[in-house]
């Protein structure tokens, strides 16, 4: 291997010493991808219980929750929940697992850790901008975790907060006062965590690439990080300003979003000129972006991971490459599919709906490519496989209900129903989910140094798959009838019917849920007990496989690697033996 | 594995179509003049989606079976045509079915949104508030009077904010909790918020519109069947939004006028 | 002769306590009355049949349908729901014992006004099926919004300051009713007929007031001897609208 390279030294300092600097407030980009990786399943797990609650209590209105007075004896008098309190928890989901989940697991947690690798840097572009992102987004964490502690409890205008309900204060009801400052006030620190960790990831892959590897020699999953960065990097620069605006109509007088004449708990609110509208094409401008964010990465790690298993290059490079890019440039055009029937002109409606149906086309470009790369493979079924496999059946099934969702004709039916729920649960909660589990099954040997118990794998995932269907596929069935999303309660003449269903779907959310622990004790035992990994024990061809399990400080033990080859290199004979070549293998006809 | 994961995903969505296809939860029946063109629009899509959903799963699923228990030894095949087939036929199909359904649908669309009401439709002003409607119809005088928010006075059942003292328009407008019609006759609605958004929405109309504080904003409909149905809200408003709803009353025109005069009269 | 006083001692402190601590109900602080009648003169505004078809559990519970009370009249031009009270003159005393109940029952509050002292528990009670979200609309205290779920437990609260609190339900926004925080134990709400009592008073120069949610207040001066019942009538100028 040819070891010379002339590419800038990503940084000057030293192995870290005590337990601050290694674990705690550490530049190392793994240390800081382990640390975005374990807030992320703290929020998750939080986010989880939070969808419990609800679950039970839609489908079980008169169950006393055991514990949750003590949570809030406000909130949830004698263990049932009020109107409010179930607003305030299902904001508290919602806001959890986009920001928190979703946008720290697939693209953070990992990203952090293995882009570096991939590209063959020894870290990143700026590691102190990499220890600041982190924090900062903890910082994010304990403010909005601070709002379940208030007096008014957590905000109970949704993960959206349109305006002017979380704009004029406590006038508008409980759960929107203190606790909807600090949600905005969390949001607008997370949003600067994000710009930072963008910047950072953009500048690493731009410069920091080691010798050989182009941008066309780059993992799936970098790209896919890369082009995550970019549309971060814009899209959150818009959601910092818009929460900005929001705590000044909230606490300074301003009438950003507030319009005159409005009266609120009998008192006639002293704000004039403001535009609700305008909050929610700031928000959505942000938040379609946002949804590319969630799910990029895991198709990212899904076309890195597939190969793997069915030891086959992937089926067209350039072309999922070029859909990443082309859903990137997409995602800034179509922010008014939210908002078909919000009362902007019913004309933009039509021109909304134009490139939201467009996107579908790279969207299923690559759901083709994923599928066509199993076509007369011989695969190997351990735990990650079994989680592409699964990943690409329900995208297929969220990506399809954006077809109905995308056409305003259809939306003025199924706007605000279960239909949306079952849509963006699909693609968010489920595929980008999918995405992570097989990127925690993947590189949990690389990042720890041992291997997950497969048995335990193959149980989370079959229950779980099995599990993710009995619970959102009913929700579609449920918006056709039109059950309306973000009620507390089902009163209505036409609901009352609709229990069953209800009940059938928080049985299978609860069973599901419980699988998870399997994943989580699976976790724990395999840190301290799992089989000791070798470096390669996917015989897998991408950078970070051919450095130790975990890698050092410097990534590659102070060598800089050069890249002969992409990472498509599989299925042929290579050598001793083997069916692939590592990135890093002399050139072919050397 | 991959065997048993072919027969699991096709399950799954044989079992999943099956709930579409028998309608066992479905739409109310429509009662609404645009609403037959979404109806038809809805089928379309359900045909279309249907076809690649059931495609593209049952593809995975055939392609997994075939990759497990293969022998190592056995050829690796690579897929016909390559990627460029299947980024061909993406874009082919999806591209033909975007043309329709859009060529298609915006005229459903346009029918609710983008043509205005019948000159001489019934006018009938709409108030979304924490946690009611409101409707108010102009009265034998045929006029509205004047809004004023801070006049508005829930307790004595002044929800809109009318000034009978100083408004002679506004002494004989009828304001009631419930949308009541003739069928048959095209009904303008005009749509505002007192406080903060919410949203209107008929199942059977195949409508929803949201309100928005600070604009006016108009919907209209004609209701083809007699019968009472449920408004309800579609936009997170508070505390009480699931328990915010009104009736759409639909009557035949005698009795419309006769709900009309007892209404006058009070 | 010592002897014989110092005997009768005891006798007569037995027959001092008997007598006093024997007696069935305590000496009224003062015996004057203060009764009157509420009227008003002029066309007062119809009241507005209420509209409960959002809430059918409640709808139901009403055979013909409720009006809207903020100026509920009587037989010969009397007015209902007044809170007629001594707003000046008047010791004032510690706030009793007894709770107030509020209820919510049929969608409607019961009694639409609620006089009540300042310090005096207030409980709320939730009648119906329904959740109910109650919201005292209060200035001078503290203002508090409370859901109350159906088959709740009831609320029990207190206010400390004198004020007229608008009470509304955020739900059901018909909802309408008043507590009215006074600091004198000596408060009376006028009924249908328009008449007030107000008794046990002690001789002494009063301020009395009388408080329509509409037309506000009105007060009038009187005196009262030891135990005289004086008459003082109020009447509010009503408009159509």
């Amino acid at each position: 291997m040819n070891e010379v390279s002339t590419h800038p030294v990503a940084h000057q300092h030293t192995a870290p010493t005590g337990f601050i600097r290694k674990y705690v407030f550490s530049l190392d980009h793994k240390v800081i991808g382990k640390q975005y990786f374990g807030l992320a399943l703290v929020s998750v797990f939080i986010g989880m219980v939070l969808s419990w609650l609800l679950r039970i209590h839609l489908a079980y209105p008169d169950y006393h929750i055991p514990l949750l007075s003590k949570l809030s004896a406000t909130g949830a008098p004698g263990g049932v929940m009020t109107p409010e309190y179930y607003l305030s928890l299902l904001t508290m989901h919602g806001t959890l697992m986009v920001f928190f989940v979703l946008t720290n697991a697939p693209f953070a947690a990992f990203g952090n850790y293995f882009l570096p690798i991939q590209i063959g840097a020894e870290d990143m572009a700026f590691p102190r901008f990499n220890m600041m992102s982190f924090w900062t987004t903890f910082a994010a964490f304990v403010v909005m975790m601070a709002s379940f502690f208030v007096a008014d409890g957590p905000p109970i205008s949704g993960w959206t907060a349109y305006a002017p309900l979380s704009a004029v204060g406590g006038d508008a009801g409980p759960g929107l006062a203190l606790g909807q400052d600090l949600w905005a006030i969390s949001i607008a620190i997370f949003c600067i965590a994000s710009l930072l960790g963008a910047l950072n990831f953009i500048a690493t892959t731009l410069d920091l690439r080691a010798r050989g590897m182009s941008l066309m020699r780059m993992p799936y999953s970098t790209w896919a990080w890369f082009v995550t960065s970019v549309i971060a990097l814009l899209a959150f620069a818009v959601l910092l300003p818009a929460c900005v605006l929001l705590i000044l109509d909230r606490v300074a007088g301003t009438s950003f979003f507030i319009p005159a004449g409005l009266v609120l708990s009998d008192k006639l609110q002293a704000h004039s000129g403001g535009s609700p509208l305008l909050w929610q094409h700031l928000f959505w401008f942000f938040g379609h972006p946002e949804v590319y964010i969630a799910i990029l990465p895991s198709i990212g790690i899904i076309a890195t991971i597939l190969p793997v298993f069915t030891r086959r290059p992937f089926l067209g490079p350039k072309a999922l490459i070029g859909s990443m890019v082309a859903i990137g440039f997409l995602s800034y055009m179509v922010w008014g599919h939210h908002m078909f029937v919000s009362g902007m002109n019913p004309f933009s409606a039509t021109i909304f709906s134009i490139p939201t149906l467009i996107i579908t086309i790279p969207a299923t470009i690559m759901t083709l490519l994923l599928t066509g790369s199993l076509y007369g493979a011989r695969m190997r079924f351990d735990t990650p496989a079994l989680f592409c496999l699964g990943f690409i059946s329900v995208f297929i099934s969220g990506g399809i209900s954006g077809f109905y969702l995308a056409q305003p004709s259809l939306d003025t039916y199924l706007h605000a129903t279960y239909f949306v729920v079952a849509h963006f649960h699909f693609v968010m909660a489920v595929a980008s989910l999918f995405g992570v589990f097989a990127g925690t099954y993947f590189w949990f040997p690389k990042m720890f140094g041992r291997m997950m118990n497969e048995t335990l794998g193959r149980w989370h995932f079959w229950l779980t798959f099995l599990g993710v269907y009995c619970v959102f596929m009913p929700m579609h069935y449920l918006g056709l009838v039109g059950n309306v999303r973000r009620y507390s309660a089902f009163v209505d003449d036409y609901l009352a019917p609709l229990i069953p269903v209800h009940r059938f779907i928080t049985i299978a959310a609860l069973l599901t849920g419980a699988a998870q622990l399997i994943f989580l004790w699976n976790l724990i035992w395999s840190r301290f007990r799992g089989p000791v990994a070798s470096e390669n024990p996917w015989e897998a061809t991408s950078l970070e496989w051919s450095t130790t399990s975990p890698p050092p400080f410097d990534n590659f033990g102070g060598k800089h690697p050069v890249v002969n080859h992409g990472p498509n290199e599989l299925g042929m004979d290579g050598p001793d033996g083997t069916d692939f070549l590592m990135q890093t293998a002399p050139p072919k006809n050397s | 594995m991959g065997k048993a994961f072919a027969v699991l995903v096709t399950l799954i969505t044989l079992v999943s179509i099956a709930f579409f296809f028998l309608h066992t939860w479905w739409l109310p029946p429509n009662i609404s003049t645009t609403g037959r063109a979404v109806d038809h629009q809805l089928e379309e899509t359900l045909i279309g989606t249907g076809v690649l959903f059931l495609a593209g799963q049952l593809m995975l699923g055939w392609f997994a079976w075939m990759a497990s228990g293969k022998s190592k030894d056995a050829p690796a095949k690579r897929f016909p045509g390559g990627a460029a087939s299947l980024v061909v036929t993406a874009i082919l199909v999806v591209g033909i079915e975007i043309l329709t359904l859009t060529f298609v649908g915006s005229k459903a669309w346009g029918a609710i949104y983008l043509t205005p009401a019948e000159p001489g439709a019934l006018r009938v002003d709409v108030q979304a508030e924490q946690f009611a409607f409101y409707f108010r119809y102009a009265g034998p005088d045929g006029q509205f009077g004047g809004i004023h928010p801070e006049k508005i006075d829930d307790g004595s059942g002044n929800y809109f904010g009318l000034d009978p003292a100083n408004d002679v328009a506004a002494r004989d407008d009828i304001v009631v909790g419930s949308l009541v019609v003739p069928v048959n006759r095209p009904i303008s609605l005009t749509l505002h918020s007192k406080d903060v958004g919410h949203s209107f929405y008929v199942r059977e109309l195949r409508m929803q519109q949201d309100f928005v504080p600070g604009l006016d904003i108009p919907l209209h409909f004609t209701a083809t069947q007699v019968g009472k149905y449920e408004i309800v809200c579609t936009q997170l408003c508070g505390l009480g939004h699931y328990n915010m709803k009104a009736y759409l009353e639909v009557m035949s025109e005698p009795d419309y006028e006769q709900w009309l005069k007892t209404q006058a009269g009070q | 002769m010592n002897r014989k006083l110092l005997c009768l001692l005891p006798a007569a402190a037995v027959i001092f306590y008997s007598v006093t601590a024997g007696a069935e109900t305590p000496t009224p602080p003062g015996g004057a009355t203060i009764s009157g009648k509420v009227t008003y003169t002029g066309t007062p505004p119809k009241m507005k049949p209420i509209d409960m078809a959002k809430e059918p559990t409640c709808a139901k519970q009403h055979a013909t349908p409720v009006m809207t009370e903020n100026v509920t009249t009587g037989p010969d031009s009397s007015l209902q729901y007044v809170v007629v009270y001594i707003s000046e003159g008047d010791q004032g005393s510690a706030p009793p014992s007894e709770t107030v109940r509020y209820d919510q029952r049929g969608c409607q509050y019961l009694p639409h006004v609620l006089p009540m002292q300042a310090g005096q528990v207030l409980q709320i009670f939730n009648d119906d099926q329904t959740s109910h979200n109650i919201h005292p609309l209060a200035k001078v205290n503290p203002e508090w919004n409370k859901s109350q779920p159906a088959g709740s437990l009831p609320i029990d609260t207190k206010y400390d300051k004198p004020e007229f609190i608008p009470v509304k339900c955020n739900i059901h926004p018909w909802m309408h009713g008043y507590f009215v925080v006074l600091k004198t134990s000596h408060y009376a709400v006028t009924g249908q007929d328009g008449s007030f009592s107000l008794k046990g008073l002690p001789a002494g120069k009063y301020t009395v007031s009388a408080w329509q949610e509409q037309y506000g207040t009105q007060t009038q001066e009187v005196t009262v001897g030891g135990s005289e019942t004086k008459t003082v009538n109020f009447t509010f100028k009503a408009l159509p609208y």
